[in-house]
């Protein structure tokens, strides 16, 4: 049923299943496939040198970064690499354990070792990500800790700060003794572990990633809608239209892709501001008046607006490509035999489009979830999506690794609908060209 | 030519022109009467006009001047969904997502047919091209014989009174295509609806057809069964344009009811039979049948003209033998006689006399 709208994957595969009597010999006595093999060796191996400069571009620039991400998403050894004494502690006694005398002499050794070294920030950085407010407990006692603490550890270290002794403080702790934590992915939806470690939901007003995360599904599905409601027709007249005519519609198309993205952006923000173009003509032909000035920009609609506008091509191109391919005839012949136009075309033409339209909705649908310029000039605070997020995470808190977990999150969602749509489906119907 | 106002004429195209520019007409005062259960062909050239004709009966064009009737019925504004008319296209155009039987029972489903009666309907149209079997294939399953079938069998199962075809063989092979003539025929016969066929196969016209209209430029060059266009061409285009063709070009000599005296351009005088030439001393194109051609002096009518002909070289063909002779200052006459047993053996080179009855020697509107 995958393939309903491919027959000939029926052939192909009956084709393929010739069964082999023994083993086929060339006139001097070698096996054939042997002979096949050498014979196309040469050809082979031209063809592979001269992709591996594409290869290991791609390698290079591509697969390797991203094996990054996806390992700092797990792994972050800001707290195990600079505390290793404690670390130790944690490794030899199980959860549950409380700080003894050896565990608050191996903190404070570690605190002035990391002092030391200069290295406490990053800790401290560390141990924050899972319990906000805590860094500058570990830049204050690195402060005093320089010298040297002496013992007893216990009272020094709790005369710095009485949260020194909080069991939660601990529990965190114990969690980033170890490099690898799936704690980014928990944040990632709103998860966080108590005390005990049990996973349990961050608290109410907190809860930003998962909503966010709907957001952006929710506002590509609607630019997904609009980009097909606008550039279906457009795509129909490119693939109907005589040659002049359709030439200049496509200029008109592609237009977009010549002009650089801000100034696209920026002239949404001039058209629909609220002393823009649109408000100062809505409010001339008295439709609003001059204190109703509509909010269309720098919130949701803004979002829509300019995100449709521009993947508006990555839905028309693929259309564009299907529909030139479509004979009139068939529409014609539906016609003959009775139908009128509009089932000709919802029984008929639309059908024979689905494998363009399904590529142009793939496609914008994967890029607005991912389009990050666009939603941070004019999304406003309504208007932003994830990708605004992991910037965020990537330019502004530094916690790379929270950033890896959301778009390996934003990732594995994309891999999910692409599963889903072959098996709806079916990948080999995408046309893109 | 003008059309037949009697009643019995299906299909009318009543001075219809077309024009897709405003400059130019595609077809010119097309008038041209389709009896009930006719097998009427349109052939010609491409761009003859002869496609634009049917796109106007089957409603995808509309006539820029004139009346189109169906069955008395002013048609021109008709849309193409209401008028009943079935189509065979030229590419098949079967639906390319649907089964073979969705694809017949799609004209059934718009008109609102219940389930029962479609799918006995679908049944009955698919063992009438004997495609049964082929039922929940899709078209891209099946070979271009069959898909023809399938066209036909769709154009045909809502019972519609016409059905036009859009040179439907064009894309078989040779062998294929002789069958389904002969399938196509036999299918109109029996069921004794009217067809409109348009094609430029002039083997497939003569084959098919009760009758031929013959476009060139916009026109009906000659509208007539298939024996007279091949024998009594009423002008230079159908002569040249159905079957192989000689034409010596001359100028009239005598001229007596429509017998005429024609002298080629070496001074020879031929007999031939004035078509459409008025006047003495006009020029002229004779047009000669090549099988018509006789050159043994015992097979000759009697009292007519011989011309002296050389072979420049003779094509064995297996059942007829092909020979190109030089005529009167002209490389290109053809002359074909049957491959018999002890036939003469004509050699490069050699100096022979033609001749033909004068019946069959047609003296045309000069080329």
């Amino acid at each position: 049923m995958a393939n309903a709208l491919d027959p000939h994957a029926a052939i192909v595969t009956k084709a393929g299943g010739l069964d082999r009597q023994g083993t086929l010999r060339t006139a001097d006595g070698r096996p054939l496939k042997a002979a096949l093999a050498r014979s196309s060796r040469r050809a082979r191996r031209r063809a592979f040198f001269l992709v591996l400069p594409l290869l290991l571009f791609v390698l290079i620039t591509f697969v390797l970064p991203i094996g990054q991400m996806l390992q700092r998403s797990v792994k972050n050894d800001g707290f195990s690499a600079n505390m290793p004494q404690l670390t130790a502690w944690f490794h030899d006694n199980p959860r549950g354990t409380q700080p003894d005398d050896a565990a608050w002499a191996a903190l404070a050794a570690d605190l002035a070792a990391a002092a030391q070294a200069r290295t406490i920030g990053v800790v401290g950085t560390r141990i924050n990500y899972d319990m906000p407010g805590t860094r500058s407990l570990f830049t204050s006692a690195g402060r005093k800790a320089r010298g040297g603490i002496d013992p007893p550890y216990r009272q020094a270290i709790l005369d710095m700060d009485e949260t020194w002794g909080d069991p939660k403080l601990w529990s965190v702790m114990r969690m980033a003794a170890s490099p690898y934590t799936a704690n980014f992915y928990l944040a990632a939806v709103d998860r966080t572990r108590d005390d005990q470690g049990q996973i349990t939901a961050v608290p109410e007003q907190q809860q930003i990633y998962v909503k966010l995360f709907m957001r952006t599904f929710w506002l590509s599905l609607a630019i997904t809608a609009t980009t097909f409601l606008l550039g279906f027709p457009v795509a129909h007249l490119l693939a109907t239209l005589p040659m002049r005519q359709s030439n200049l519609l496509m200029i008109l198309v592609l237009l977009p892709f010549w002009t650089s993205l801000l100034v696209r952006t920026t002239s949404w923000i001039v058209l629909l501001q609220q002393q823009g173009v649109v408000n100062d003509m809505l409010v001339w032909l008295g439709l609003i008046g001059n204190g109703q000035r509509l909010q269309m920009i720098f919130n949701q609609t803004g979002t829509i607006i300019a995100m449709t506008h521009i993947l508006l091509p990555f839905m028309i191109l693929p259309l564009y490509s299907v529909m030139r391919t479509i004979n009139p005839s068939y529409v014609r012949a539906a016609r003959s035999l009775g139908a009128t136009s509009w089932t000709a075309f919802r029984r008929i033409y639309f059908p024979q489009t689905l494998p363009g339209l399904g590529a142009g909705a793939l496609l914008v649908f994967i890029l607005a979830v991912g389009y990050y310029i666009t939603p941070a000039l004019v999304g406003g605070a309504s208007g932003q999506l994830i990708s605004n997020m992991i910037a965020m995470h990537m330019t502004q808190t530094l916690n790379w690794s929270m950033a890896a977990a959301l778009a390996a999150l934003l990732l594995a969602g994309v891999l999910i609908l692409y599963w889903v749509y072959d098996r709806l489906v079916g990948i080999d119907n995408l046309k893109l060209g | 030519m003008t059309a037949d106002p009697g009643n019995d004429a299906f299909v009318v195209f009543d001075h219809v022109q077309k024009s897709y520019d405003g400059q130019t007409l595609v077809v010119k005062d097309l008038n041209l009467a389709i009896g009930k259960g006719e097998f009427l062909t349109m052939l010609g050239p491409s761009g003859s006009g002869k496609t634009t004709c049917l796109m106007m009966l089957a409603g995808f064009e509309t006539a820029t001047h004139g009346e189109i009737r169906l069955d008395g019925r002013n048609i021109n504004d008709v849309p193409p969904h209401k008028r009943g008319i079935g189509m065979v296209f030229q590419n098949y155009a079967l639906f390319p997502h649907m089964s073979v039987g969705e694809n017949l029972s799609f004209p059934l489903e718009v008109r609102g047919m219940g389930k029962a009666e479609r799918e006995t309907r679908v049944a009955r149209a698919l063992d009438m091209v004997q495609m049964g079997r082929f039922k929940n294939r899709r078209p891209a399953q099946l070979s271009g014989g069959q898909q023809q079938r399938i066209a036909l069998a769709r154009a045909l199962v809502f019972d519609p009174k016409l059905v036009l075809m859009d040179e439907p063989l064009g894309a078989l092979d040779k062998q294929l295509r002789e069958h389904m003539q002969f399938e196509i025929k036999a299918l109109h016969d029996r069921l004794g609806i009217t067809v409109v066929y348009v094609t430029h196969d002039q083997g497939e016209a003569l084959t098919m057809s009760d009758r031929i209209a013959v476009f060139d430029d916009g026109r009906i060059q000659q509208l007539a069964a298939p024996p007279v266009l091949y024998e009594q061409p009423e002008n230079s285009f159908v002569a040249g344009f159905i079957g192989e063709n000689n034409a010596l070009r001359g100028t009239i000599e005598q001229l007596q009811g429509d017998k005429a005296l024609v002298r080629l351009g070496n001074g020879e005088l031929i007999d031939a039979t004035a078509v459409n030439i008025r006047e003495v001393a006009q020029t002229t194109t004779v047009s000669i049948r090549p099988e018509r051609v006789e050159f043994k002096p015992d097979l000759m009518p009697q009292g007519a003209h011989t011309i002296e002909a050389q072979v420049r070289d003779v094509i064995y063909m297996g059942d007829i033998l092909r020979a190109r002779l030089h005529v009167a200052g002209q490389d290109d006459f053809v002359m074909k006689y049957r491959n018999t047993l002890g036939q003469v053996k004509l050699s490069p080179g050699e100096t022979i006399r033609i001749g033909w009855h004068p019946e069959d020697a047609r003296a045309l509107d000069p080329v």
